[in-house]
């Protein structure tokens, strides 16, 4: 048996000491999650919490897939990052669109001409010449021209893990050819592409084309690639090298910023056909895994289980800072690097954080730029001042975090099923039941206790930001609230249990029983983490004498009921494509409606008033007279009430000092590529904010030597005993 | 012995086609087709063609059960149970709902798994029956009280408590160590040791109790007494009599749990950000990938059926009395 003298003790504690220390000076912080490599390089971090599902530019579509794909591929039109209202300018396109109009016969129309005249609306884009793909081994051939890799065997990808380790990647110049083929993948027989239907309603002949793939596809029985390229959609065009149209049904002038989301990316041919071999398959290294896009990042490792690494792209073609933005931005140093090339960021570096307290105790020591505020952290980041305002707390006021707030251009609302014979209908005894619930419904307090604050009441379908929305005594609902003191301010229960009794349910009671108005709410969940919410609806109606009943149900059956038409009232969101007043009241567009149409009218509001005006709107440019129309129908909806409408998220970001020109941008993904940091200062703060306290330690290892002290006290009484 | 072995391999058989059945039938009756294919396919604008494509693709439009459409054995050949089932049997997981080769995601996701599980299991088996022995050591003294009492205490504490408070305490306060997240290789090692450590703590309360039963039971036997009376202290009889003839029962228990570390623990994965298979289990229940699902729940029958014939293997080379006929 071997023993220790104290000597030797002491030694090895000494020893493992200096290794604790070593291993201090080598790595900086002990608790820095990153290698010591890293320490001070340009590098992004952020977190995920949930693997993207694809990354394939004709399926992806949530907001954590933009978030990565948006820095990779370039669609030909982009958001302007500083400028507000919203606004495209071109990325990979050379100029705006142009678009003609032609009528039946083909002949082309005045820009002006009237919206029934035009059958036919052409987009014509022109690429930007000598943009450049990442570098890619779908692209290399070899010295006799042939493909290097497009003919691959399990033995040649061998120890492969992602497909920037083949030895010779090569590249190619973007072409018009690029985009057709990927407007192609929208209808591929093997994809499904989320806006396949919508834009087979939309661009001449795609159905034909999706039908006709789909026959092929089935009578090829293909299992690898299905070269799309040899067939053509009649309204899509490559004009030359550079140029290609798309032709619409009609005039959708909202097209354009479609033309502004990765669904209308460049594709090239090659990576398509690399990626259908088996035995890159079989490793997982496909398309919608490996994006290759022209954008100023290209993801080197794609591990979605840890981390996703974006490193920028070598054969990025050279944008340029923004020179202008609006008036507060140069002030607020977001001009400061203007006209210097982008990207300012060499890698960005994607970590898996499941859950959000470590995530926001990472970012608090510094292990992550930026982060949002869940309502566990929010009262450790956020006070409000007397007028409501939202600011930091001394805490991270003292470590130099800014915060930045924006309202997203989303609404959540209550909705009645118009369908339905209690609430539904657009008699003036329904309305007018809606109207009273409008008021009842306090969705002031709802923001402040469920959200912490975040987000304003919506005072119609439209979000600020959105052409048509309007501030003041203008903009307020009428039949919800009242203008006082600069203010809107909901109208008194008073008024909602007077229209409820002339609804015909004084007291919220049925004058022909005498019970109380029993209504139903649908809504998936249910559980503990819904239990006051579920209960807040119940007070709001209560109010009123209604009785609620809450059917939760799980989301499966929730979305059935939604589509057979068999909920009563459920709460709703929408999140708008794009920046366009006909993407929030397509909602409630009668031939939208979800029972007869499958459409994403969820009430299945049908008002022919305004699907009349909503006609005429939608097509329309971004004029005094669209404002009007769309005055005549916020007043329509506001007045039938087929939804209470919530409230419009407020999204509050934090980030640390070391990071410049943050801007909210509600619309634009690909942002990331104006983001600049300071790493040498992250590098300084981290080290002042980890340091390692090791009190708590010696504590905890003298109480245990305490707890010694009784069991050898114990042991030697033991030892000395006699045996009788 | 081999022809046991091969009576517990066949009689696995019956018990793996009625786990896969049960999965099958629990899953399908939640969530059919049709509300798998709107999972994937996200929330806008999903048509009922892009769902019959969807189906058609993945192979989901077919009958569950029974194809009357169809003759001869393609009745039932020709249906989602047996097209889905049948090739998971010689360890073909297929693609993901999303479309991901399984065999390689749980080729990849085991090794995180086994990096937390495995030292958790092993160092806790040191710590536990230390605390065991210290504790019959002890016994019928305030020390034992008190120890047993901790114990009790320490059991009655959730989970969720010790990861939170571990990360807390050792990586937001004491600043030691990171809080979560994972790296391959030796950089791993500074990841793992804050799981590792709470998994440990967190299970010296069931644990110690566990192996002081056994060991208490031991130290009443015949020989230990007898151990005793020829005058070998304490301390030698419980190490060197007590202890082997204990661990008979201890070894033959975490054999049968070793094949299911590969499965990974959902909480630890989860709030430390493990890519292990615990974590992979619980993403693809949210995402309702029935793939997935089912590739684990097979994987976890069959563990548990070999951790169960392993521990009877164990018997045999432990405790010479015991023979597999």
């Amino acid at each position: 048996m071997v023993y220790y003298t104290p000597m030797d003790i002491s030694r090895i504690v000494s020893l493992l000491g200096l290794c604790l220390l070593g291993l201090c000076a080598c790595e900086g912080p002990l608790n820095n999650p990153y290698p010591a490599r890293e320490r001070q390089a340009n590098i992004y971090y952020a977190s995920f919490s949930e693997r993207p599902k694809h990354l394939d530019p004709a399926v992806a579509y949530s907001s954590d897939e933009y978030r990565l794909i948006a820095q990779i591929y370039e669609p030909p039109l982009q958001y302007h990052y500083l400028k507000r209202p919203y606004t495209l300018v071109p990325l990979v396109a050379e100029t705006m669109p142009e678009v003609t109009y032609f009528d039946q016969s083909g002949q082309p129309l005045p820009a002006d001409a009237p919206t029934d005249r035009i059958a036919f609306s052409e987009f014509l884009i022109t690429i930007r010449q000598g943009v450049y793909y990442q570098p890619h081994p779908a692209f290399s051939r070899d010295e006799k021209g042939r493909w290097r890799y497009h003919h691959l065997t399990p033995e040649r990808v061998e120890g492969i893990k992602t497909p920037l380790e083949f030895a010779d990647p090569g590249s190619r110049e973007l072409t018009a050819e690029d985009f057709v083929y990927q407007i192609k993948r929208l209808v591929h027989p093997q994809l499904h592409s989320p806006i396949a239907g919508l834009m087979q309603r939309h661009i001449v002949g795609l159905a034909d084309f999706a039908a006709d793939m789909a026959r092929r596809y089935r009578e090829e029985k293909t299992e690898g690639f299905f070269d799309l390229r040899p067939y053509d959609i009649e309204g899509v065009r490559v004009v030359d090298r550079y140029h290609y149209s798309i032709r619409l049904h009609g005039k959708y002038p909202q097209f354009k910023y479609w033309l502004a989301m990765p669904f209308f990316a460049p594709m090239p041919w090659e990576a398509d056909r690399f990626y259908h071999q088996p035995p890159l398959q079989e490793k997982n290294l496909t398309l919608d895994w490996y994006p290759v896009g022209t954008g100023p990042y290209m993801l080197v490792q794609n591990n979605p289980n840890r981390r996703m690494v974006l490193a920028s792209n070598p054969n990025f073609h050279g944008e340029r800072y923004p020179d202008t933005g609006e008036a507060a931005d140069g002030p607020a140093g977001l001009l400061r690097d203007r006209g210097k090339p982008l990207p300012f960021i060499d890698q960005v570096h994607y970590l898996l954080e499941r859950e959000s307290i470590p995530a926001w105790n990472k970012f608090l020591q510094g292990y992550y730029e930026a982060s949002g505020i869940g309502s566990d952290s929010f009262d450790q980041a956020i006070r409000f001042g007397v007028t409501g305002q939202a600011r930091l707390t001394d805490t991270l006021a003292g470590k130099g975090v800014r915060l930045q707030t924006a309202v997203a251009p989303s609404i959540y609302y209550l909705g009645f099923n118009m369908l339905d014979p209690v609430v539904g209908g657009l008699d003036e005894r329904h309305r007018k039941l809606r109207q009273a619930l409008s008021i009842a419904i306090d969705y002031e307090e709802f923001i402040a206790i469920f959200t912490n604050g975040r987000g304003i009441p919506a005072q119609g379908v439209l979000p600020p930001g959105i052409f048509g929305w309007l501030k003041g005594p203008e903009g307020i609902n009428p039949y919800v609230y009242e203008w006082k003191n600069g203010h809107p301010v909901r109208k008194p229960i008073e008024v909602a249990k007077k229209l409820l009794a002339e609804a015909g349910f004084p007291g919220g009671r049925s004058p022909a029983t005498g019970e109380p108005l029993l209504l139903y709410f649908d809504t998936p969940g249910g559980g503990p983490d819904d239990k006051a919410r579920l209960n807040w609806y119940r007070k709001q109606f209560a109010k009123l004498g209604i009785q609620l009943v809450i059917r939760a149900t799980d989301y499966n059956r929730f979305r059935e009921k939604m589509r057979t038409g068999n909920a009563q009232i459920f709460v709703w969101g929408w999140n708008a494509d794009y920046p366009d007043p006909e993407n929030f009241f397509f909602l409630l567009y009668g031939p939208n409606g979800k029972v007869e149409h499958g459409g994403e009218n969820a009430a299945n509001y049908h008002n022919p008033a305004f699907d009349r005006l909503f006609e005429k709107m939608r097509n329309m440019e971004n004029t005094p007279r669209r404002r009007l129309l769309i005055e005549k129908m916020q007043e329509i909806v506001r007045r039938d009430a087929p939804w209470v409408f919530g409230y419009h998220p407020k999204n509050f970001t934090l980030f640390h000092s070391w990071l410049h020109n943050v801007k909210p941008n509600m619309m634009a993904n690909n942002t990331l590529k104006y983001m600049r940091l300071d790493s040498a200062d992250r590098a300084r703060l981290r080290r002042l904010w980890n340091r390692p306290v090791w009190w708590p330690l010696g504590l905890l290892l003298g109480m245990m030597a305490l707890a010694v002290v009784p069991a050898w006290l114990s042991w030697r009484k033991r030892r000395q005993a006699t045996a009788l | 012995m081999t022809a046991y072995l091969i009576r517990r391999i066949l009689n696995a058989f019956p018990i793996l086609i009625g786990v896969n059945l049960i999965t099958f039938a629990l899953f399908f009756m939640v969530n059919p087709p049709d509300d798998m294919a709107r999972m994937q396919l996200g929330q806008k604008y999903v048509t009922e063609e892009a769902i019959d494509k969807w189906k058609q693709q993945h192979g989901y439009d077919k009958p569950l059960f029974y194809n009357g459409g169809k003759s001869g054995t393609a009745k039932l050949t020709e249906t989602i149970f047996f097209q889905k089932s049948v090739r998971l049997f010689l360890f073909r997981f297929g693609r993901s709902d999303s479309g991901r080769d399984i065999g390689a995601d749980i080729r990849e996701r085991m090794w995180p798994s086994l990096a937390i599980a495995l030292p958790t299991l092993l160092l806790g088996l040191a710590v536990n029956t230390s605390f065991a022995l210290l504790l019959v050591f002890f016994r019928r003294t305030y020390l034992e009280f008190g120890g047993v009492t901790g114990c009790v205490v320490l059991m009655s504490i959730s989970a969720l408590f010790y990861i939170i408070a571990g990360q807390f305490v050792f990586g937001k306060v004491m600043k030691l160590v990171p809080i979560s997240g994972y790296d391959s290789g030796p950089a791993a090692i500074k990841f793992v040791i804050l799981p590792v450590v709470v998994g440990i703590v967190a299970g010296i309360g069931s644990g110690t109790r566990w192996y002081r039963t056994l060991f208490l039971e031991e130290v009443e036997k015949d020989y230990v007494r007898t151990a005793r009376a020829k005058g070998l202290s304490e301390t030698e009889v419980l190490f060197r009599h007590v202890l082997p003839n204990a661990l008979i029962p201890i070894l033959t228990g975490v054999v049968a749990i070793l094949p299911l570390l590969f499965m990974g623990s959902l909480l630890t994965e989860s709030f430390f950000s493990i890519p292990g298979l615990g974590s992979y289990t619980i993403d693809a229940i949210s995402r309702q990938d029935f793939a997935i699902v089912r590739a684990m729940v097979f994987l976890g029958s069959v563990l548990y059926i070999v951790g169960l014939v392993l521990t009877d293997i164990s018997y045999t080379l432990v405790d010479p009395r015991v023979r597999l006929q």
